[in-house]
């Protein structure tokens, strides 16, 4: 205490001379980290806590109880019993599963293929790229109603056309057995240009000199791609996977605009299971959701980018 | 030679067909039935408006429901425009701290940051404290809400881009008897203008667009935003599709502007992550 918070003059004087050079760089090393007030974090942390770190906690124990938002009713893994007996709702965590995996994958090779395509020498390379992307920006409710439209089984312009050629016309958004591949894949229409973008600035990325290095030694379009561009946007591949996979698994909106779950209950997923609970005013069994989709999520997720990361650390 | 450019023009030329079927048609029936008469449109054919009324439902769509498209525009507007700011500032902030300050919390800050990416929002409990705190079904709750899930994404834009910019600046400010408070706002933010131009345009978008959060944080007709307005209209109009499309019409200008004046941004935003993964 005596050294650092000198009481007379003499002791703060033979302090700096004992001290010397050493103590002054680091009172200016200190100085210059304290440019940085660690306040300036507060007001984000405030806001993380109280909006999103309480709520995803508190989900936990909410989720054990029958819930009305102002009393709780301790009834154990009731929810969760009933989440996984009930073959409306349990079906929803595999939809959920495939619809991810589906679009994830389809989204990674039709992303690459395009990306391919407009990184490479082609006629209208700027409108292409435009026009790939423009629906990313667009209202997914707009989008659903679009295809509501589009794919109606009777009206529709979809089954007009194929009727033309003498098709068959199935109803995209009412076989149980066709409505959560048709949203996916009006998913990857909307979507795609979030993983060809990334993927187009993964292979502009690469530098030119291996390309020419490798056509000098002699090697085809083939070679080129599997043991250059495929192996060196690795980057923009976990990027792509690992985004498609967290919106996938989490997709609601799309959902809702489209089928709202049905026919039936062949197309819901965890968010519109979640959904549908709240507005039924089942608080408890709604947040038993949420926690199945958190859990999900963060099992999928959490293995998933550190092997993702890993394998880019290694080449 | 010729040979690569015969085959750029005809790969080119399908990808074009292919794009105007997949991409362009689909458009071009939005804006066809946005100009159709109520019949013409419940037929849902693609094909040219028997009469061409774009005008007249435009206007019906903006009186239709007491000009609950007005109010919905002028929500939505606040709303983007209050949890981007929020945004800007929260994370710039955040994130200069985070980028220069060496701590033993770095690896726990950057955790939590991921998470806030990855982990779905637990909906009833976010409405449980809102309500505890008097904000559930108003505005300023709403701007706090989307402000808080952008905040983690807006983060790792600004410390990604606070690596360009020199240390040896604050030193000289500082020098030169700068404050703390006053190094940030007067010499460090306007360092960041490109990063943040990227942060408002990307965020604005996602805001503008978004339906699940105003669908569960902030319901009622006197709150309603644009995305929800479509929803209310898809409901109840199913006989208007004409005006339903004149909707989606009217909600599709905003980022259709955003993208042709900032697109360099968007692009920029979205593949921040891509090369470094």
């Amino acid at each position: 205490m005596s050294t650092a918070n000198p009481t007379t003059t003499a002791q703060a004087a033979d302090a700096i001379v004992q001290g010397g050079a050493e103590r002054r760089t680091e009172q200016r090393r200190r100085k210059i980290t304290s440019f940085y007030p660690t306040w300036f974090f507060i007001p984000a942390l405030a806001l993380y806590v109280i909006f999103f770190a309480i709520p995803t906690i508190s989900s936990f124990y909410f989720s054990l109880t029958r819930w009305s938002l102002f009393d709780s009713q301790f009834i154990g893994f009731a929810n969760y019993v009933q989440f996984f007996q009930d073959p409306q709702l349990y079906t929803s965590f595999i939809h959920t599963l495939i619809y991810a995996f589906l679009t994830s994958a389809t989204k990674v090779v039709l992303g690459f293929l395009l990306a391919l395509l407009l990184t490479g020498p082609v006629v209208g390379r700027g409108y292409l790229r435009a026009v790939v992307f423009f629906p990313v920006l667009l209202s997914t409710i707009g989008v659903g109603i679009l295809f509501k439209s589009l794919l109606d089984p009777f009206h529709g312009m979809v089954n007009g056309v194929l009727g033309l050629f003498g098709l068959p016309q199935p109803g995209w958004f009412t076989d149980p057995n066709l409505a959560l591949y048709t949203i996916a894949g009006v998913d990857i229409w909307k979507g795609v240009g979030i993983a060809t973008l990334i993927f187009m600035a993964g292979i502009v990325a690469i530098p030119q000199e291996y390309f020419e290095a490798a056509r000098i030694d002699g090697a085809g379009y083939r070679q080129i791609l599997r043991r250059i561009t495929i192996p060196l946007s690795r980057g923009a591949t976990a990027t792509v996977i690992i985004l498609s996979l967290i919106g996938g698994l989490r997709s609601f909106e799309i959902i809702w605009a489209t089928t709202g779950g049905g026919p039936g209950f062949t197309s819901d997923v965890i968010a519109s299971v979640i959904y549908k609970q709240y507005q039924a005013g089942f608080y408890g069994l709604s947040t038993a959701g949420n926690v199945v989709l958190f859990l999900v999520v963060t099992i999928i997720m959490v293995p998933l980018s550190y092997v993702l990361n890993r394998k880019q650390v290694e080449l | 030679m010729n040979a690569a450019r015969t085959r750029s023009w005809i790969v080119g030329g399908l990808a074009i067909f292919v794009s105007i079927v997949v991409f362009l048609v689909p458009l071009a029936f939005v804006v066809l039935q946005a100009a159709k008469s109520p019949d013409d449109a419940s037929s849902l054919a693609f094909s040219w408006p028997k009469q061409w009324m774009f005008f007249d439902n435009l206007i019906a769509v903006l009186q239709s429901n007491d000009g609950l498209i007005w109010r919905a525009f002028f929500n939505s507007f606040v709303l983007t425009v209050g949890s981007v700011l929020l945004m800007v500032i929260l994370a710039a902030m955040a994130g200069y701290v985070l980028a220069r300050k060496r701590s033993k919390w770095g690896p726990v800050v950057n955790f939590f940051v991921l998470a806030g990416l990855i982990v779905p929002p637990a909906v009833v409990p976010t409405i449980w404290v809102l309500q505890g705190l008097g904000l559930y079904k108003t505005m300023p709750g709403m701007i706090l809400i989307e402000t808080t899930f952008g905040l983690s994404f807006s983060i790792l834009l600004f410390r990604a881009f606070f690596g360009t910019v020199p240390r040896e600046l604050d030193e000289a400010a500082v020098l030169d008897g700068a404050g703390r408070v006053r190094l940030f706002f007067q010499v460090i933010l306007p360092l960041l203008r490109p990063v943040i131009v990227t942060v408002i345009v990307v965020q604005s978008v996602f805001v503008f667009n978004d339906f699940a959060g105003p669908l569960y944080f902030l319901p009622g007709s006197d709150n309603a935003t644009v995305q929800t307005t479509l929803y209310t209209f898809a409901g109840q109009n199913l006989s208007f599709y004409n005006l339903l499309f004149m909707d989606i019409l009217l909600i599709t200008i905003p980022p259709l502007v955003a993208y042709i004046f900032f697109n360099r941004q968007i692009i920029a935003g979205i593949t921040s992550g891509a090369v470094k993964g």
